[in-house]
């Protein structure tokens, strides 16, 4: 790390600069593929509509998280370990009193944190369902041929900010501020790998699980 | 020369009793993370040891450093073990100004050479040398010539051994640390601003007793002081592991001693005793008092964002950048759903209908 003399001008480099590089590059990301797709638009319908489109679009974004029992069947596995994994990365995220403070500084919302034991709890929990989640992958023979190199890159920037997130809080890297920063910098990595890659459907379910809604409620069906 | 007598022997004369003297010599050897049984051979040592002569030198600076060790509000060991050591030029201190300075440092040198101990503080300005002089001799120039000399070189405070408040940006002195100009000697760095007068003399009463240099980490500080960070020492940590937080000075929260972290404490990234050693014998610190640890004893500290903003949060102008975004992405995003239109309705108006004529495979033949 040439362009560094020691673990603080990294950490104020990733805290400054390079925060700033991947938020751009995040922000212009996440427009560039909403847009895109709100801009592209529907095809037209032209059958008289039985329903309502908006009340059955929004009902869709929550009904959709409850599991069905066919899914359930067909890959137990996914639902189960995908849903811990869920859980507690939104624990570990939103949940940890620095990253609260960190969502307070940039949007101004704030809410009481969790016990730094339990978040820890959540971070082991999170590493080891990502952690089985990539060996179901390898070896289930039908999802490892149909894996591509992008599943792999989006599992090691999802995995690499828990890791060093886990190190980091643990010390277990000296000097602490090069700890720090290898976390803030894997984060800023995911940031920018973000909007490019299937990590889009943090957003983009939203925008399918509503179009599917409206679409059902348009023709007067459940969805 | 004043040198001959011993350390302890000019202790007694001050009044220290031998008990008040075992008594230092255990609390240094526990300091230095040394067993129990070191604790005779620390004393004798000390006991022995022939004052050292010290040659000071204060170069871009505030002396705070120098008021840390001699502004104690009673005499202590260490602040009389520091009075004994030889020092034969500190031109803050010394009654004598100019030529005659200059005399004694150079008659010290001449005497010492190969011996004497050189401490630092404050950093030295390469833009242009005629920021700081002393007696028309530049900051550069008497380190170069005084160190030498020396048998080692500690760097007082952060100015000197990583440049501090001089070098923060856009640091106009060129200021730089001792250690990025003395290369050839061992350079003992022992940051903060100030440093705790007694690691100053803890590293001083170790060059006696071992005629070495502590283990030094990364950043060239000595591990037995600077080993631990002060949040991993803090009395307030089982509160940060709790999740209490003080969100302002005055809350519930501050008067009930809960963590400061969300207050800016960087405490996490800071390695120094503070938590420890305390500070005006051993009163208080200055998380003990109510207020964040700023960072002080590490490199670039000035420069490492507000005191008051928590460590999680980027410090750079993420709002400029943020907005920036939008509007590059708002406009990227409509040239990108425009192009994508285009296509699409491009390939509206060339499609071509395929009738069932088309996969007629005798179609050629007739």
């Amino acid at each position: 790390m040439e362009m560094f003399s020691n673990a603080n001008d990294f950490l104020i480099w990733v805290r400054g600069d390079a925060f700033n590089i991947a938020l751009f590059i995040l922000i212009i990301g996440i427009f560039i593929r909403v847009m895109e797709i709100f801009l592209l638009g529907r095809k037209k319908d032209f059958s008289e509509p039985r329903g309502t489109e908006w009340g059955p679009g929004l009902k869709n974004i929550v009904s959709r998280s409850v599991v069905d029992s066919g899914t359930f069947k067909r890959a137990p596995f996914i639902v189960i370990v995908g849903y811990i994994w869920h859980i507690c990365f939104f624990i570990v995220l939103l949940f940890f009193v620095p990253h609260i403070e960190l969502i307070n500084a940039m949007l101004g919302l704030q809410w009481p944190g969790l016990p730094s034991q339990l978040v820890d709890a959540a971070t082991v929990i999170a590493i080891v369902s990502l952690i089985a989640m990539l060996w179901h992958r390898l070896t289930h023979p039908v999802l490892k041929f149909l894996s591509t190199y992008e599943d792999y890159l989006v599992w090691f920037v999802t995995f690499l900010p828990l890791l060093t997130g886990y190190i980091a809080f643990h010390r277990m890297i000296d000097p602490y501020p090069l700890a720090l920063g290898l976390h803030i910098f894997s984060v800023e990595l995911l940031m920018v790998v973000f909007p490019f890659t299937k990590l889009m459907h943090a957003i983009t379910l939203f925008i399918a699980r509503w179009y599917t809604g409206a679409m059902m409620g348009r023709k007067g069906i459940e969805s | 020369m004043m040198n001959k007598k011993t350390l302890f022997e000019s202790l007694q004369q001050q009044g220290v009793t031998r008990r008040g003297f075992m008594k230092y010599c255990t609390a240094l050897t526990s300091l230095m993370a040394l067993p129990p049984s070191m604790i005779p051979i620390v004393a004798n040592a000390l006991e022995s040891a022939k004052r050292p002569s010290v040659i000071w030198l204060s170069f871009q600076e505030c002396t705070g450093c120098a008021e840390s060790l001699l502004r104690s509000h009673s005499p202590t060991v260490e602040g009389l073990i520091f009075d004994h050591i030889s020092l034969d030029y500190q031109h803050t201190l010394q009654a004598a100004a100019g030529d005659a300075a200059e005399h004694a440092r150079e008659q010290a040198m001449k005497e010492h050479y190969g011996k004497y101990l050189v401490v630092v503080d404050g950093s030295i300005p390469l833009a242009d040398p005629g920021y700081s002089t002393i007696a028309g001799i530049s900051n550069l120039d008497m380190l170069n010539e005084t160190v030498a000399g020396a048998a080692a070189v500690i760097a007082v405070g952060t100015c000197s051994a990583y440049g501090g408040l001089p070098m923060a940006d856009p640091n106009p002195t060129g200021a730089v640390s001792v250690s990025s100009l003395v290369k050839d000697k061992p350079v003992i760095n022992v940051p903060g601003c100030p440093p705790i007068p007694t690691v100053i003399t803890g590293v001083l009463a170790h060059y006696l007793t071992f005629g070495s240099i502590p283990e030094l980490d990364d950043l060239g500080r000595p591990k037995v002081f600077y080993g631990q960070s002060i949040h991993d020492r803090c009395y307030r940590r089982p509160f940060y592991d709790k999740g209490l937080f003080a969100e302002t000075f005055d809350d519930e929260g501050a008067k009930k001693g809960w963590c400061l972290y969300r207050l800016g404490c960087k405490g996490p990234m800071t390695y120094n005793a503070c938590a420890t050693l305390k500070w005006n014998q051993q009163t208080s610190w200055p998380v003990e008092s109510g207020h964040g640890c700023l960072g002080c004893s590490e490199p670039n500290f000035w420069d490492a964002g507000s005191f008051y903003k928590a460590l999680s949060i980027p410090d750079g102008d993420y709002a400029k950048a943020a907005g920036y975004a939008v509007a590059t992405g708002v406009a990227l995003g409509a040239a990108a759903g425009f192009a994508n239109q285009k296509t699409k309705s491009s390939a509206v108006s060339q499609h071509t209908k395929v009738t069932v004529d088309d996969f007629d495979m005798n179609k050629d033949k007739k």
